[in-house]
Formats: structure tokens, sequence, C-alpha cells
């Protein structure tokens, strides 16, 4: 391979939509150009591999100055639901793949997915309540220890 | 810019894709495939006539559309291309390689 980039592990610390897919899509990226690639799903991104809420991810519309929503406006009721709605409708004329058919693309591209222990166990979530793709459970440092050799990258989203 | 490959001249652009679909016969396949280390399997024709049909009818190559393709699944793609498996498969087929993100 000519390619020096080796392997990229990202850290997925967020659930809104578009930090998820900003994840999903560069990892599957990397696969595609043959560069290895691991997801470490911390914090509010174990929303992400939660089987009952990774279909229910919003974007945020507070907070949000790209959304061009007033921040009054976009607190109403309904609105993130909207706002997400639009967002999924544009993402599926791109052909691209609703959050749970893209963390199977992922797993079967040879992604590694792992859950970020301490968070887990702060959310008091069970193995049951989280992908069947998951590879596992994981410490920071035992993430950290995968990286084997020269060429790896880690990204923090 | 030319290439030899085989007994055969064909054009292909700085990345090695070819320029000129008519060029591309089987052994044009099996000869870029040989280089990229990889030997061609009833599987890995039918991928690449996939590949070529889904081109001829303008329809844009993903990974998502190899998983609803019907003729392969996305383990076995990589496991037959290894090193970016849509680059690899489309040179071998002699078409552009896919733009798309995914």
């Amino acid at each position: 391979m000519a390619t020096k980039v080796k392997k990229m592990l990202f850290i997925l610390s967020k659930a809104t939509l578009d930090n998820v897919y900003a994840a999903f899509i560069m990892a599957n990226g990397a696969r595609m150009e043959g560069i290895e690639a691991e997801i470490f799903f911390t914090f509010f991104g174990l929303e992400a591999i939660q089987k009952k809420k990774l279909e229910h991810l919003h974007v945020a519309t507070v907070g949000n100055p790209a959304m061009h929503i007033p921040t009054l406006l976009g607190g109403l009721p309904g609105m993130e639901a909207i706002a997400t709605k639009m967002m999924k409708n544009e993402m599926e004329k791109l052909d691209m793949p609703p959050v749970g058919e893209f963390l199977e693309i992922l797993s079967d591209s040879g992604v590694n997915l792992w859950a970020c222990k301490l968070a887990v166990e702060m959310f008091h979530l069970k193995e049951e309540d989280l992908i069947d793709e998951l590879d596992g459970i994981l410490t920071i440092g035992d993430f950290y220890n995968r990286v084997e050799e020269d060429g790896t990258h880690m990204l923090f989203i | 810019m030319e290439k030899t490959i085989g007994n055969k001249t064909i054009d292909v652009n700085d990345q090695g894709y070819l320029t000129d679909f008519s060029q591309w016969d089987k052994e044009v396949a099996t000869e870029l495939a040989k280089e990229k280390g990889i030997d061609l399997t009833d599987k890995h024709w039918e991928v690449i006539e996939y590949l070529q049909n889904k081109h001829k009818n303008e329809e844009a190559l993903s990974i998502r559309g190899i998983k609803k393709s019907g003729v392969i699944n996305i383990k076995e793609f990589y496991n037959l291309f290894p090193g970016g498996p849509l680059k690899v498969s489309t040179l071998i087929a002699g078409i552009p390689k896919p733009k798309s993100c995914i």
C-alpha cells in the first residue's frame, strides 16, 4: 500500500446526528481506501449503539449557529424533530444509510466497534442494550493499546 | 498514458484506471488483477459483471449498493478485493473509480 495512514481510531463522544455520521463516514471511507478503522463509543456517543435509541438520534437546533434557527425558536417543542426529519430526507437522497444499517455496513467492512467501559457503567447499560455488532467493552487504556503500528491516527469527535 | 499489459497496450489515467472501456477484455482484467495480487475466481467475475452493468446504466456505485446487490455481501467483497474493494474492483472492471464518499 502506498498510503501513509494505516489505521484510524475514532472516539465518538456525542450523539447528535451530524457527529455520528461524521464518524461513520470517515470510518467507512478509511476502509474503502484500504485503511483500518475502529470506533470507541463513549459518553453520549453510546446512544448511537443502543438498540432502542440509535434510530432516534437528532440534530441539535439549539446552540448550533450553523442551523440558522434563532435559539428561542430552536427550543420550541418539535423543532429538533422537524430539523432531523429534513436532514434525514436529504441524506436518503444521497443514499446515506440510516444509523442501524450503517453500523451493519461498518461491522461487515471490518471496522471494530467498542463501547467505553466507564460510560457503560455510568449510564447503567447492559450488554443486551447494545447492538449485536459490538466487538466488546473496553477501557480507554485497552483502546490505546490497539495501536500496534506507525501510521495510526486518533480522532476525537 | 499508455500501459503495456500482457501483449496489449491500454490507455490509463494517472491512477491506473482504463480511460477507454473498449480496450477492456477478460485478459486485461486478469492481468490488472494479478498486479493487485488477485487471482480472479468465478465470484470475482460475477462482481465485475455487476459493476460494469451498474456503470453502463449510469448508476452510482457505493458500499451500500453492494450490500443490496444480491450478488455479494460486504464481508466477501472485502475478502475478494483487499485494500479498498470498490477502488480495486472498478480498476479491474475497467470502469472509473467511484467518486462517492459512501
